[in-house]
């Protein structure tokens, strides 16, 4: 972990849903550059996280602890204000309006007089071509790259980044790793992934939950280079499939350790081989 | 009643979770249910979704406590129907409360219209604060009850017994018909579908179709028709018997059924229909028997009813009655044991003991701003309703937590979340 | 051929007065999620604001500018009691929606009956300029102007509405908020604002359903405003919620078919509609407008 001071800072974190306890004192701090992801298996609580940060949980949710963002406290204010202090959310669904066209959804999300859209279109330059359309007639790589778009219009001090990849197919799962890596060289991003090749290639510190908690805390790379722990920590195969399956899985992840490219087809978590099922099917 | 552990490990806010849900849902009544939905068909470990929490009103608190208390428990219904059916017999004078002495015709009729809305309210409550569904259309079956037994009185000879069973039968069969409509939806819309029958049914009275409802005037008993027992002021005694057996047939199906195992998968239904899909049950099958039995023991009310006043009136159907019965649950407690009979019962009288307090000499003093909105009584009802609804969300029941002998044993927690509701859901984040 | 005309312009022209009452409720349900029943109260609300004003307002009257004059002041009165509603009552109880509906069903007892308390529950004769009353030749029908007033209304109402959801920037925050209320929150806008804003417009637009309900009917009473009120209920219903167009849709629907078969079987128009009713939440639960599963999830 880097030595200043962490930009947010989350202390014993506890969220309860519905009657379930799904977060029991999670801790970690997101320093003021660089990718801190967050991983952990399916349902252990990584989109909850953000969304408890944000004040996004649904109606009726407890939430205790205590969340700083930039030395201050977070918890207790509403969503909106505490997104203008430089908050940017990209939520797992993408979030954006089917019933708004391109540059509407764009346009609402302008929080300055004087919004970066040079960046915006000059990351997404297609995204200028199509601002007129309808976003729910945008294909599944378009939207996550209007919601991507959405957050570099204002000056953002920490972007909050739930699985860019999920469903998409590996040639956009390349593009979108580009975006994030570029992205990340200007704005720290708290990032939910399970594409193990993404995380890789642009996390610097990793945040495992596992049970409710933090299970690890510590730069990626040698945690990726551990295979058994990555496979401890982050499950193998969520489907119970036999040994030979995993055995080809480990040998992807070691493949992958050695040539450090974005895993492609992968659905989520090198060390697990199904590629179509884990995230959905593969949209264009 | 079974002892229910209150949920264990409760860590986190101490305050009830909101209640609050998106549309599409079922709605889950505002304020506490205790027993009820402590008894849920699943057994989750942390604890029986959002109201898993609070205790048990009716049933021996969890913590095993006091064994005389349970027993007084057990037989107080019985003792109270024992007492109510023999207030005829007591000459008692409640000054305050009643302008005659208890025996009195006048204040018999009073109480019984009060028993029968009593009874009315907790049938509704059995689709509101046991089911969890909003209707906006009940009214539709006490008047079905009501004016099925007038028209036919009027139209055939049969006795009254007759006519009431068929009256009965019908609007059951109403309910059925309509029910299994209105519930191939949820929430929002299902309120709706609700309302608009009902409607029909307004129309249906007012308009008068074949000269058969009488009206805006409504349609009159004939005194010739009835049984001498129930004709005359001297029988109002035998009248206010009926609707105490009316309540005591509602209270008794309602609790039966909470206490049976279909109650914990309507408390399920309430809480969660996902849960109960899983189980292989479904949840369209246990809200339409509700809604069913609810409508049945509704039109059961109305021939009551229309005995007690002599006749029906499109009053009977309005959507106002609905939404009086929606207040009268919500004012008692929804989904408690006794609640919604307890703010029916007092509803009622609050409407009509108003209404004589308006009209009386103090009133008539005030100057003319207050004296007239405080005439009215829905005025001043709606208006406690509102506060109610902010500060008080677990209704009459709710309050009733905080008095009774079940504070000292239940964890103060618990005891308080009568209240919890109103200060702003259970959060730790300030609702934004 | 004259009949039908007539027909078809009354039925428009009920049309527009559902529209009226049912383009604020589909807003503030759209997007607030709340079940507003104190609405058909802001239609009486309006009507009496009206009424009072043509008589003691100066300025104002019954004829030409005068009642302009007080059908504005009528309208003002309606935004104004929605907006302190919504301030006052509705956003202490942001997200518990079942807290808000009880609240809405108490105001709508108890609010009935203090008008009730205040000018008597008889009908009173409503104040309207001459022209109102009489009737237009068109295609060999004698059209009630108060119709054809109704029908314009509604028009110029849906059309200000459309442009205003359109152009500006309030409405394109109701747009995004109807669809994904969360997800405007977290772009950094207040949506709280847009709900007393949506409040108003609903309240202004079912004040001026009261008064050119009065216009039509020709009297005001405190209970109008409940009847119409379930109307109102059911367009939104059918339309789906949250839906400018739809409702207007759907009023349409409603108005034409219920004056329509009343024409031919008095009463049983009414009945046709809660059948359509019934038939559309049977087929497509969501409204002929609606996002399917909803989008308030």
């Amino acid at each position: 972990m880097s030595a200043a001071a962490p930009l947010l800072s989350v202390r014993d974190l506890r969220v309860r849903i519905a009657g379930s306890q799904i977060l029991q004192g999670v801790s970690f701090d997101a320093p003021a550059t660089g990718v801190t992801v967050l991983l952990g298996r399916n349902g252990v609580g990584k989109s909850t996280t953000l969304k408890a940060i944000l004040g996004l949980t649904p109606a009726g949710s407890q939430v205790t602890g205590e969340v700083l963002f930039d030395g201050a406290p977070l918890l207790r204010e509403p969503t909106h204000q505490l997104v203008r202090r430089g908050l940017g959310y990209v939520p797992e669904d993408r979030g954006i309006f089917a019933g708004l066209t391109v540059a509407e959804n764009l346009k609402l999300a302008e929080r300055v007089p004087d919004p970066d859209y040079d960046t915006a279109y000059g990351l997404f330059p297609e995204l200028k071509q199509r601002s007129r359309q309808r976003a729910g007639t945008l294909s599944g790589g378009q939207q996550q790259m209007l919601a991507l778009a959405r957050v570099l219009l204002n000056p953002n001090r920490l972007l909050l980044v739930d699985e860019p990849t999920k469903g998409l197919a590996p040639r956009l799962v390349t593009e979108v790793a580009d975006v994030v890596a570029r992205i990340a060289e200007t704005v720290p991003i708290v990032l939910v992934e399970q594409n193990l090749g993404l995380v890789r290639r642009v996390g610097r510190d990793a945040v495992v939950l596992a049970a409710g908690t933090v299970a690890y805390r510590g730069p990626i790379g040698p945690l990726l280079d551990d295979e058994q722990l990555t496979r401890a920590l982050l499950g193998v195969g969520s489907h119970g499939r036999g040994r030979a399956v995993r055995d080809t899985g480990d040998a992807r992840a070691a493949v992958d350790a050695r040539t450090a490219a974005p895993v492609t087809g992968d659905g989520g978590g090198g060390v697990r081989p199904e590629a179509a099922n884990g995230q959905g099917t593969a949209q264009s | 009643m079974s002892t229910e552990p209150v949920a264990r490990d409760l860590t986190g806010a101490p305050e009830r979770p909101d209640p609050a849900v998106s549309p599409g849902a079922a709605a889950p009544p505002v304020g506490d249910q205790p027993d009820v939905a402590a008894k849920s068909v699943v057994e989750q470990p942390t604890g029986a979704g959002r109201s898993g929490e609070a205790a048990p009103a009716g049933a021996p608190p969890g913590a095993g406590g006091a064994p005389g208390w349970s027993v007084v428990r057990r037989f107080l219904p019985v003792g109270v129907l024992v007492l109510l059916a023999a207030l005829p017999y007591t000459n008692l004078h409640i000054p305050v409360l009643f302008d005659r002495p208890l025996n009195a015709p006048g204040t018999l009729h009073l109480i019984a219209i009060c028993l029968v809305f009593g009874g009315l309210a907790l049938s509704y409550d059995l689709m509101f604060g046991r089911t969890g569904m909003l209707s906006f259309g009940h009214a539709l079956y006490f008047a079905a009850g009501g004016y099925g037994t007038a028209i036919l009185l009027a139209q055939t000879t049969w006795p009254l017994w007759t006519v009431a069973l068929v009256a009965v039968v019908g609007a059951t069969v109403l309910a059925a018909l309509l029910g299994s409509i209105a519930l191939r939806t949820k929430g929002i819309a299902f309120a709706m579908v609700t309302l608009a029958f009902a409607q029909i049914g307004a129309i249906a009275a007012s308009r008068n179709p074949g000269r058969l409802t009488g009206g805006e005037e409504g349609l009159s008993l004939d005194g010739r028709r009835l049984p001498e027992a129930l004709v005359g002021v001297v029988n109002t005694v035998n009248l206010y018997w009926l609707a105490l057996a009316f309540v005591a047939l509602v209270a008794f199906v309602v609790h039966r059924i909470d206490d049976a195992p279909a109650g914990r998968v309507l408390a399920a239904v309430r809480d969660d229909d996902r849960r109960v899909d899983v189980l292989g049950l479904s949840p369209y099958r246990y809200r339409l028997l509700a809604f069913v039995i609810a409508g049945a023991l509704a039109s059961i009310g109305g021939v009551v009813y229309v005995l007690l006043i002599g006749g029906a009136n499109p009053g009977l159907t309005a959507s106002d009655l609905t939404l009086s019965l929606l207040v009268m649950v919500v004012l008692g407690g929804p989904g408690t044991r006794w609640g919604p009979l307890a703010g029916g019962v007092v509803f009622a009288y609050l409407d009509h003991r108003l209404t004589a307090v308006g009209a009386s000499e103090a009133v008539e003093r005030l100057p003319s701003v207050l004296s007239g909105p405080l005439s009215e009584p829905l005025f001043i009802l709606g208006t406690v309703f509102i506060l109610a609804v902010y500060f008080f969300p677990g209704g009459l029941a709710g309050l009733a937590h905080r008095l009774g002998p079940l504070q000292r044993l239940l964890p103060a927690r618990v005891a308080g979340g009568g209240s919890g509701g109103a200060s702003g859901g259970a959060s730790g984040r300030t609702p934004s | 051929m004259s009949t039908f005309i007539l027909l078809l312009l009354t039925g428009l022209g009920l049309a527009g007065l559902y529209y009226l009452v049912a383009s604020g409720l589909s807003l503030v349900f759209g997007l607030a999620d709340v079940l507003n029943f104190a609405h058909g109260l802001f239609l009486s609300v309006g009507a009496y604001a009206t009424w009072w004003a043509a008589t003691s307002l100066p300025g104002a009257g019954s004829e030409g500018f005068g009642f302009v004059l007080a059908v504005a002041f009528g309208v003002v009165a309606g935004a104004v009691i929605a907006s302190i509603v919504e301030l006052v009552l509705i956003r202490p109880l942001y997200r518990r929606t079942i807290a808000q509906v009880l609240v809405t069903v108490g105001l709508s007892l108890a609010g009935v009956a203090l008008l009730q308390a205040i000018w008597g529950a008889d009908p009173r004769p409503f104040p309207r300029p001459a022209w109102a009353s009489k009737v237009t030749m068109i295609g060999g029908a004698a059209v009630p102007n108060s119709s054809l007033l109704l029908a314009a209304s509604a028009a110029v109402v849906l059309a200000g509405l459309l442009a205003f959801l359109r152009f500006t920037r309030v409405g394109l925050v109701i747009r995004a908020g109807v669809e994904d209320r969360a997800m405007v929150t977290a772009l950094g806008i207040d949506v709280r604002k847009a709900f007393t804003l949506v409040f108003a417009i609903g309240g202004a637009a079912a004040a001026l359903a009261g008064i050119l309900a009065g216009v039509q009917f020709s009297v005001v009473s405190p209970g109008q405003g409940t009847s119409l009120l379930i109307f109102g209920f059911i367009v939104v219903v059918i339309g789906g919620m949250g839906s400018v167009t739809g409702t207007a849709w759907a009023a349409a629907a409603v108005g034409l078919l219920q004056q329509f078969v009343n024409y031919y079987a008095p009463g049983l128009g009414d009945i046709c509609v809660v059948a359509l009713l019934a038939v559309v939440l049977l087929v497509r639960p969501q409204g002929l407008a609606g996002v399917a599963g909803g989008a308030h999830a």
